[in-house]
């Protein structure tokens, strides 16, 4: 007997909706068997991952402020993937991002300044997340290099530079020899919304930037290139749009989101330059992207329930004693759902009964 | 029906691929020595079916018998050890090894390479089929790759050679050449199994022919008993009406000129082409006859604009010089064109038709407006090439690759002759679609050049272009004979160019011997 994948003719557009949840299920249920392996009530646990964060309106505002960055990249991510461009490294982007933000307050710090240092923050922001996004795209049209490999080499470069940023030129004089820059200004902050909790115009952005996107994609010219550049390359030539344009195009508009997120991130929650600046926003965002089926509104969606997660992680830390890898388990079992899923949305499993003495083919 | 105990009985054989049921109760007899032919149209289950005769396939249902005594194959190799060898339409070549190295590869034993060689001079020898054990596979034409896999069959002694469309990829002396040798393989008492839809071919040279049509036997029969149409209606299952043309040559100027085009292939194994000058005429079909990779890509590409020229100059379309132009600016100057592979270049297969409306269309048809898509424009446009051109689908937007072969070139057709394009370049407009859809599309050319457009039609099939071409040249190693007149243009004539003779030394390949 040996199982055979073999393709389905048309894959149902139900399934297609419903197998992200599906995928989500499974992975509540996954959970809830390796917290009874840890010898926890699955019950209580889950409740603390799951219901915890969304009990009241600080913690709704604290999952709005971890869902915005991953939204916002995510969003990006989607275009570069429909578009058969790999972008991995928006971890780095979001860096840069908040690098190139961060250089405008602590240039304006202490100095006479107005409302308008936070909007340049974020226009700074958005170019450094796209001009580091633009390497690994002029590197892939120009010389066919790999961009996954390009892309995700250079979070390391963007992550080492803050590093030495923050403990040698723009630490703190007196920030007793913590490696951190100065606090920014209130005008270099991210503006709130509420005075009660931490949500911010970022979130506002995401909801504006999913709209965009969702726009463009459906509607637009422009979005056709895209999903056609992706589906099959040789009839976007046919249809007379460049491919490297293109990847210029979806390169440097999920950087520009990615750094936009990073300059929301500093400048809403921490105020300052870290060495550390992301619980690895720009990967989860990736799984975020694929969960989404790479459609803004699904990322929205998606982003929010991998927000739950990273707060129930927290949560968990507090309440059971748990290692925060234990989030990361969750991360990795839902994109493994997700991606299982879908293989089973597009192929179908047989078993195959074969007489004893047949090797397999 | 032979007496004798078939050497080949394949009975109730039953195929699905999901809901498609590739064949369907399928009976089949080869007897010892015959020349046994399978008809049908594409899609009719030809394929599949000698893919279970090969063990590349197993039947869900049905029974194979062997000298009369029931066999089940399991894979090829097993094939083989009984005695059924087979070539495929597409080879299984490396084009970096030697002729030689090809065939010890697919020989199941461990044979030296120089041994090897030696049997396959005195094979190739033997049946006259010429072939230099020391040459990689790259250099080599069609014809001498296909004659590599016809020899690395005849080395291990076949009862039964299959051959699946042999003569699609061959010259018109490059068949007769195949014909001599199978005549010799058989008269050494070699069964063949011939899958083609060429229906002259067979009446010639088979003994019997079976006809599939749908995935089930509708006749099995004398060929040599029945006319070219008789066997034409079996396998279509209704009258095929020929296309109306007449050769006429127009007068007026050309729309498209073409001056001394050199290019280089982007595909290390592609064709570069070298000095090609052609015209192409309103009014008038212009066909380019030529064997698979002689540069018949290339030649699209460059005039389509996904490759652009060196030099503008070099292509005058409408009286400019856009060789350095892109696809859109001459789509925009009235060009129209339709490339060889439906799904991928021609279509998008997971988009929707209207997508693919909007695929060609977006930069001439009005589709666009500032950016924004008018969805029910393309849509409406859907609605359109469908009505004219009978494409058949389940609902009203369906994604390409829902669509049958002939379907789908209708539309892609379709889809641009409907915007009353100046200049039309096609390439293989009918490849591998039924019989009716051939003929509404050939017929859909002739009308679009007698209405004023230039049409050029890029094609394998010699008996298109003589059916619809009113002028014709041959490709050959990247380089164009004159364009000639159809009428007193003799098929030994164009077949002799396809092979090569009357270019001169060539210099694109470093081809030194036939």
């Amino acid at each position: 007997m040996r199982l055979v994948l073999s393709k389905r003719e048309n894959s149902s557009r139900w399934m297609g909706l419903l197998s992200p949840l599906i995928a989500v299920a499974l992975t509540i249920a996954s959970g809830a068997v390796l917290f009874a392996a840890m010898g926890l009530d699955p019950a209580k646990a889950l409740a603390i991952y799951f219901l915890s964060p969304i009990s009241d309106t600080w913690a709704l505002q604290e999952l709005a402020v971890k869902a915005t960055p991953l939204v916002l990249i995510s969003v990006g991510l989607s275009l570069c993937y429909l578009s058969n461009n790999w972008n991995i490294g928006a971890e780095g982007q979001f860096v840069m991002g908040a690098i190139f933000g961060g250089a405008i307050a602590i240039a304006t710090h202490g100095v006479a300044n107005g409302p308008w240092v936070f909007p340049a923050m974020m226009l700074a922001g958005m170019i450094g997340g796209a001009a580091l996004a633009m390497i690994p795209a002029i590197l892939k049209t120009k010389l066919s290099v790999n961009e996954i490999l390009t892309s995700l080499m250079l979070v390391y470069v963007a992550e080492l530079l803050l590093d030495w940023l923050v403990r040698g030129p723009w630490r703190d004089p007196k920030g007793f020899n913590f490696p951190q820059s100065v606090m920014f200004e209130a005008e270099a902050q991210t503006i709130r919304l509420t005075s009660d909790g931490r949500i911010n115009i970022g979130t506002l952005i995401a909801l504006v930037v999913v709209m965009l996107a969702a726009f463009l994609l459906s509607r637009m010219l422009k979005g056709f290139e895209i999903r056609l550049v992706g589906e099959a390359p040789r009839a976007a030539r046919f249809a007379g749009f460049s491919q490297s344009r293109l990847t210029w195009t979806v390169f440097a508009i999920s950087g520009a989101l990615a750094g936009l997120a990073g300059i929301i991130e500093v400048g809403g929650t921490m105020g300052q330059l870290q060495p550390t600046i992301s619980p690895g926003y720009g990967f989860t965002a990736i799984i975020v992207a694929f969960l989404g089926r790479l459609n803004p509104i699904g990322c929205l969606i998606a982003g929010v329930f991998l927000a739950i997660t990273f707060i129930g992680g927290e949560n968990a830390q507090i309440a059971l004693r748990l290692p925060l890898d234990v989030t990361r388990v969750f991360q990795g079992l839902l994109l493994f759902f997700v991606l299982a899923c879908d293989a089973f949305l597009i192929y179908r499993v047989r078993l195959v009964r074969t007489a004893p003495q047949e090797q397999s083919a | 029906m032979t007496t004798a105990t078939p050497l080949m009985l394949a009975s109730g054989i039953v195929k699905r691929f999901g809901a498609l049921v590739a064949n369907d109760s399928v009976d089949l007899a080869i007897g010892p020595g015959e020349v046994h032919a399978l008809l049908g149209e594409n899609g009719a289950g030809k394929s599949t079916l000698v893919k279970i005769l090969y063990g590349l396939l197993q039947p869900d249902a049905g029974s194979l018998a062997w000298d009369g005594r029931t066999i089940s194959l399991k894979s090829p190799a097993e094939a083989r050890r009984l005695g059924v060898g087979m070539v495929f339409q597409h080879f299984s070549l490396f084009e970096a090894l030697t002729v030689a190295e090809n065939v010890a590869l697919a020989l199941d034993g461990t044979e030296p390479v120089s041994a090897v060689a030696d049997r396959l001079v005195a094979v190739s020898e033997a049946y006259g089929l010429p072939l230099d054990p020391r040459r990689e596979v790259w250099r080599l034409s069609v014809g001498e790759r296909q004659r590599i896999e016809i020899v690395r069959c005849l080395m291990q002694h076949p009862r039964l050679l299959i051959l699946d469309e042999p003569t699609s990829v061959l010259t018109p002396q490059e068949t007769e050449g195949l014909f001599a040798t199978l005549a010799r393989v058989k008269a050494e008492g070699c069964a063949i199994l011939y899958i083609s839809h060429k229906l002259e071919e067979v009446r010639r040279i088979c003994d019997r022919a079976t006809i599939l049509r749908h995935g089930k036997v509708v006749a099995t029969c004398d060929p040599r008993q029945e006319s070219a149409a008789s066997l034409a209606q079996m396998m279509v299952g209704s009258k095929v009406t020929p296309t109306r043309h007449e050769p006429v040559l127009s007068d007026q100027a050309p729309f498209l000129r073409v001056q001394d085009l050199s290019l280089r292939s982007p595909d290390p194994h592609g064709t570069h082409l070298s000095g090609i000058d052609l015209e192409v005429r309103p009014g008038e079909i212009t066909g380019i006859a030529g064997v698979a990779g002689n540069g018949q890509d290339e030649l699209f590409a460059a005039l389509s604009g996904e490759i652009t020229a060196a030099r503008p100059e070099v292509i005058i379309l409408a009286g400019q010089p856009v060789g350095r132009d892109g696809i859109n600016t001459r789509r925009k100057l009235g060009a129209a064109f339709v490339p060889e592979e439906r799904l991928g270049h021609a279509a998008a297969p997971r988009l929707s038709l209207s997508d693919n409306a909007l695929l060609a269309g977006h930069a001439t048809n009005g589709f666009v407006r500032s950016g924004l898509v008018d969805k029910p424009g393309t849509l409406g446009w859907v609605d359109r090439v469908v009505a004219a051109f009978d494409v058949r689908k389940g609902p009203r937007d369906p994604a390409a690759s829902a669509l049958s072969g002939g379907n789908l070139q209708k539309f892609v057709v379709g889809r641009d002759i409907l915007r009353n394009p100046r200049l039309l370049i096609v390439s293989q407009p009918t490849w591998g679609v039924d019989a009716g859809a051939a003929a509404l599309i050939r017929q859909a050319l002739v009308d679009l050049a007698r209405s004023g457009a230039a049409v050029l039609v890029i094609s394998q099939d010699l008996d298109e272009l003589f059916e619809i071409a009113d002028r014709m040249a041959v490709i050959f190693h990247g380089r164009l004979s004159p364009a000639q007149p159809m009428a007193g243009l003799a098929r030994e004539a164009v077949g002799l160019l396809m092979g090569g003779s009357g270019f001169g030394p060539a210099e694109a390949r470093g081809r030194d011997a036939a």
